[in-house]
C-alpha cells in the first residue's frame, strides 16, 4: 500500500517537473499559450508503469543475484526505455520543433543517465528516479522559470524560422532578468580574493586580462570588420612600455597607465595608415607580419629592449603601504576589475553610438558605407586606434602583475587565442568575447589536472563551435529602438 | 525651380580600352524629375558611379549646386563627401547592410548629418543623447514616408525585395539630399509596387522638393514620372527632351529596338 501511494506521488512528481517543457507550449505565432494536459497524463502514467516495471524488476533481481552479465542488459533495457519514452513525448505531436536547449538536454542527459546506470548496479539504490529528477530539473527549466519572471515586454516583431538563438542568448538579453544577476556577479568577483587561494585570484587576473584583450580586439574584428592577426603587438607595445619607463625613469603603474593607452593608439593608427586600402585576407596577412615586426624588433634590439632575456623587476602597483606577494595580487585582481568594468562600459556604450553603427555598416557593406557619407579611411582609424588603446592598456597590467617580461610572451599564438576568443564567443557580442574567455582561457586553467587531455578537448571543442556555431556562442544582436510618435511630438512642443 | 542641381559636362570614363561614357552631357534642374534610360551596358550605372565619386571620371566636369546658385566642382571628390554635399543614390544591385536593423540602416543615412563624438557617444551627455534622438526621430520619419516604420527592427536582410529597393530610398533620403540618384528603383517589382514607388518619387519630390535622377528600364513608368528624359546608347547621350520628344525620337527607338538587321 505505501509502495503504491510512493509511485503516486513520484508520478505526480514527475508531472510537476515536466510541466513547464511538455504542457506549456507557447504559440510565438499566434502569441498564446496552449495547454497540453494529455501530455502530463502520459508522463503521468508513463511513470507508473516504470516504476511496477522496476519493482517487478527489483523482484526478478532479488531472485538471481549472481547473473550479472545479464544483469547489464536488463540494466541497460531498462534504462534505455523511459529514456526513449521521454524522447518520444518531448517530440511527438508538436508543430513547432522543440527548443534547442530541450533537444540539447535530451541528447546530453540521457547518455549521463545512462552511463550512470550501467557503471555500478550493485550499489545503486533502488531509487532511480532521483537522477533523472535532478538532471532534468535543473538548468532548462532554472532558466525557463527565472525567465519567466521577467517576461520581455515589447520585443522586436521577429520573423519566426530565421534564427534559433540558443538559451545563453536569449537569457543575455532579457535585460531585466540579467540585471540582478549581473549584480550578484559583481558581488561574487569583489568577494572572489577573499574566498579562493591566492593561486586562483592569479587566474582570474589573467583571464580578465585576456577578456579586455577580446573586448579590444572585438572592435578592430567583431565591429569593424578588420581582420586583425597582429594584435598581440599592441600588447607588447602597452608592457614595453611600462617596462622600460620604469625601468630607466622610475615611473610608476598608474602613470604609466594612460601612457600604455597612448602608445597602443599610436600605435593602432602606424598599423591602420598603410592597410587602409587592403580587406580580409591581404590585411589578415599584413597585420600578421606587423606583429612579427614587433616581436622581431624586441628581440633583437638588445640596446633598448633587452632581447630575448626581458627586462625583470619590474615595479608593482604602488600602494600607500608596501604589500606581500599576495596582496599585491588582490591589489593587481581589484584594479584588473575595475579596467575591466571601464572597458565594458565604454565597449558597450560604443556600440549602440554613432561611431559604432558606422563600424557595422563598415563592416557590411564598404561601398554603399561610403555612399552614405561615411568616412571611410577615419572610421577604419578609429577602429584600429580604439583596439588597440585596450590592448596598450592591459600589457602595462601584465607587466606590473608579472614584473617580469619578454618577448615570448607576445607571440603569433597569443594574437590567435585572441582571435579565437572573439570568434567562439561570437563576434560583436560583449557577453559573447566574455563567454569566449571563459571558455578559452578559464576552462583549460581549470582543467590543468587533465593536462593531457587538455589540448585534445580545445581542439575538438574550436571545431565543434565552428561547425555548428559558425557566429559564436553568442551572436551579437542588434539595438532594439522603441520610437513612440506622441512623446517625440509631445518633447518638440 | 529653374535652377540647376546638377550639371555634367564632357564627361568621359575609360576602363582600359573600354570607353564606357563618351562626352555625356546632363543637366538636372532642382525640383526636377529626371529618368536615364539606354539599352544594358550603355553606361548608366558607370555615369552615377562617376558622379557619386566611386570612380574618378577621365575626362570631363562634373558640378553640384546645392542650392542652384553655387557651382562645386566634384569629380575626384570622395563619395562621402558627394553625400555630405547633398546627393544621395541607391543601387542597382541591392546594397543594404544585411545584418543591422531597418532603422540602424536609416540611422547611417544621418550619420554625415550628425556630429556626435566618440567620447560624447561614452559619456553620454545631453547634447549626444539629444542628437541620438534626433537621428531616431528623423530615421522613424523616413521609415514611415517608404512605409517600412512597421519593420522598424527587424533585420534588413528579412525584408522582401521590393521592401528592400524602398528601405535604400530611406537611406538616401535621410542624408538629406538636395538630388537624388535612383539606380533601377522598380527593378524586381511587380507592378502594384511600381505604382507605389510612382507615387513615392512624386511625393518625395513635392514634400522634401529635391530633384530625382533615375535610371530605369520600366518604360511605363518613365513615361510617366519623369519631367525629362536622357537616352544613353553605348556610352554616348543619343537623346533628350520630355517623354513625348523621347519616344518619337527616331535614334532612340533605332537604339531600343536595334537595325543590326540591315547591316
Ligand atoms: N569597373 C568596370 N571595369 C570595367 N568595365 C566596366 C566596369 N563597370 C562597367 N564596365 C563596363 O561599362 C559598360 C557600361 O556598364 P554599366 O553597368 O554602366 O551599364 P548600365 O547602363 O548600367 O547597364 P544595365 O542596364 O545592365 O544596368 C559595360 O560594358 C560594362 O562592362
Ligand atoms: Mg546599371
Amino acid at each position: 500500500m505505501q509502495q503504491i501511494i510512493r509511485a503516486l506521488l513520484v508520478s505526480l512528481w514527475f508531472m510537476f517537473l515536466t510541466f513547464p517543457i511538455l504542457v506549456i507550449k507557447v504559440d510565438t505565432i499566434n502569441d498564446i499559450i496552449v495547454w497540453r494536459w494529455m501530455n502530463a497524463l502520459y508522463i503521468g502514467a508513463g511513470v507508473l508503469l516504470l516504476q511496477a516495471l522496476w519493482h517487478a524488476w527489483k523482484h526478478v533481481h532479488a531472485l538471481r543475484k549472481e547473473d550479472r552479465d545479464r544483469d547489464a542488459v536488463a540494466w541497460a533495457v531498462l534504462v534505455c526505455l523511459p529514456v526513449l519514452w521521454l524522447a518520444w513525448i518531448a517530440t511527438r505531436n508538436t508543430d513547432k520543433p522543440l527548443h534547442v536547449a530541450d533537444k540539447v538536454f535530451m541528447i546530453l542527459v540521457a547518455p549521463l543517465w545512462l552511463v550512470d546506470f550501467l557503471r555500478s548496479p550493485q550499489d545503486r539504490q533502488p531509487d532511480w528516479h532521483d537522477w533523472p529528477c535532478m538532471i532534468l530539473f535543473p538548468p532548462s527549466l532554472l532558466v525557463r522559470a527565472y525567465l519567466g519572471l521577467f517576461r520581455a515586454r515589447g520585443e522586436a516583431v521577429s520573423i519566426p524560422g530565421v534564427e534559433h538563438p540558443n538559451l545563453l542568448q536569449t537569457m543575455l538579453e532579457n535585460q531585466k532578468a540579467m540585471r540582478p544577476l549581473y549584480l550578484l556577479l559583481l558581488v561574487l568577483a569583489v568577494c572572489y580574493p577573499q574566498m579562493v587561494e591566492f593561486y586562483q585570484t592569479n587566474i582570474m587576473v589573467n583571464f580578465m586580462i585576456w577578456i579586455v584583450l577580446g573586448l579590444g580586439l572585438n572592435i578592430v574584428i567583431g565591429l569593424a570588420g578588420l581582420l586583425d592577426l597582429g594584435f598581440v603587438a599592441f600588447y607588447a607595445v602597452g608592457a614595453y612600455a611600462y617596462a622600460l619607463l620604469n625601468h630607466h625613469f622610475g615611473l610608476s603603474f598608474w602613470y604609466v597607465l594612460p601612457i600604455g593607452m597612448v602608445f597602443g593608439a599610436v600605435c593602432g593608427l602606424l598599423l591602420g595608415y598603410p592597410v587602409l586600402r587592403l580587406r580580409g585576407d591581404y590585411l589578415a596577412i599584413v597585420t600578421l607580419g606587423f606583429g612579427e615586426i614587433i616581436r622581431l624588433v624586441l628581440e633583437n634590439w638588445s640596446s633598448f629592449t633587452h632581447g630575448p632575456s626581458g627586462i625583470s623587476n619590474i615595479d608593482r602597483p604602488p600602494f600607500v603601504t608596501d604589500l606581500s606577494i599576495m596582496q599585491a595580487t588582490e591589489y593587481m585582481y581589484y584594479i584588473m576589475l575595475g579596467l575591466l568594468l571601464m572597458t565594458i562600459f565604454v565597449v558597450t556604450r560604443l556600440k549602440n553610438s554613432r561611431i559604432g553603427r558606422a563600424w557595422l555598416a563598415l563592416k557590411e557593406d564598404e561601398i554603399a558605407c561610403q555612399a552614405m557619407g561615411i568616412d571611410k579611411t577615419k572610421t577604419k582609424l578609429t577602429a584600429f586606434a580604439l583596439g588597440a588603446t585596450w590592448a596598450g592598456l592591459v600589457g602595462v597590467v601584465f607587466a606590473a602583475k608579472t614584473t617580469f617580461i619578454n618577448p615570448m610572451s607576445f607571440t603569433l599564438m597569443e594574437s590567435i587565442i585572441i582571435l579565437s576568443i572573439v570568434v567562439v564567443g561570437g563576434m560583436g557580442s560583449i557577453p559573447g568575447v566574455i563567454t569566449g574567455a571563459l571558455v578559452l582561457i578559464l576552462v583549460p586553467e581549470w582543467l590543468r589536472g587533465v593536462e593531457e587531455y587538455r589540448m585534445l578537448a580545445f581542439g575538438a571543442f574550436m571545431v565543434m563551435v565552428m561547425v555548428f556555431r559558425p557566429q559564436g556562442l553568442v551572436s551579437a544582436r542588434r539595438k532594439v529602438y522603441q520610437y513612440d510618435k506622441a512623446k517625440a511630438v509631445n518633447a518638440h512642443e | 525651380m529653374n535652377n540647376p542641381a546638377l550639371d555634367v559636362r564632357g564627361l568621359c570614363m575609360d576602363f582600359g580600352g573600354l570607353r564606357a561614357l563618351n562626352q555625356v552631357e546632363l543637366e538636372v534642374r532642382q525640383g526636377e524629375i529626371v529618368a536615364l534610360i539606354g539599352p544594358n551596358g550603355a553606361g548608366k550605372t558607370t555615369f552615377f558611379n562617376c558622379i557619386t565619386g566611386i570612380y574618378t571620371p577621365t575626362q570631363g566636369e562634373i558640378f553640384a549646386l546645392p542650392d542652384g546658385k553655387n557651382r562645386v566642382k566634384i569629380n575626384g571628390r570622395k563619395p562621402n563627401h558627394v553625400t555630405e554635399l547633398g546627393m544621395a543614390r541607391t543601387f542597382q544591385n541591392i546594397r543594404l547592410f544585411p545584418s543591422m536593423t531597418v532603422l540602424e540602416n536609416v540611422m547611417i543615412g544621418r550619420h554625415c548629418r550628425n556630429r556626435s563624438s566618440i567620447l560624447g557617444s561614452v559619456l553620454r551627455d545631453r547634447h549626444t543623447r539629444a542628437q541620438e534622438a534626433e537621428v531616431v526621430a528623423r530615421s522613424y520619419e523616413m521609415l514611415e514616408l517608404v512605409g517600412l516604420e512597421r519593420w522598424a527592427n527587424e533585420l534588413a536582410t528579412n525584408l522582401p525585395y521590393g521592401a528592400q529597393r524602398r528601405l535604400e530610398i530611406a537611406r538616401a533620403m535621410a542624408t538629406e539630399p538636395f538630388l537624388l540618384l535612383l539606380d533601377e528603383p522598380a527593378a524586381g517589382m511587380n507592378p502594384q509596387e511600381t505604382l507605389r514607388l510612382e507615387e513615392l518619387i512624386d511625393h518625395i519630390r513635392d514634400t522634401y522638393h529635391i530633384a530625382v535622377l533615375l535610371i530605369e528600364h520600366d518604360m511605363k513608368m518613365v513615361m510617366s514620372v519623369s519631367d525629362r528624359i536622357y537616352v544613353m546608347d553605348y556610352g554616348q547621350r543619343i537623346a533628350e527632351g520630355t517623354p513625348e520628344e523621347v519616344s518619337k525620337n527616331p535614334d532612340v527607338i533605332k537604339a531600343y529596338l536595334g537595325e543590326d538587321a540591315h547591316d
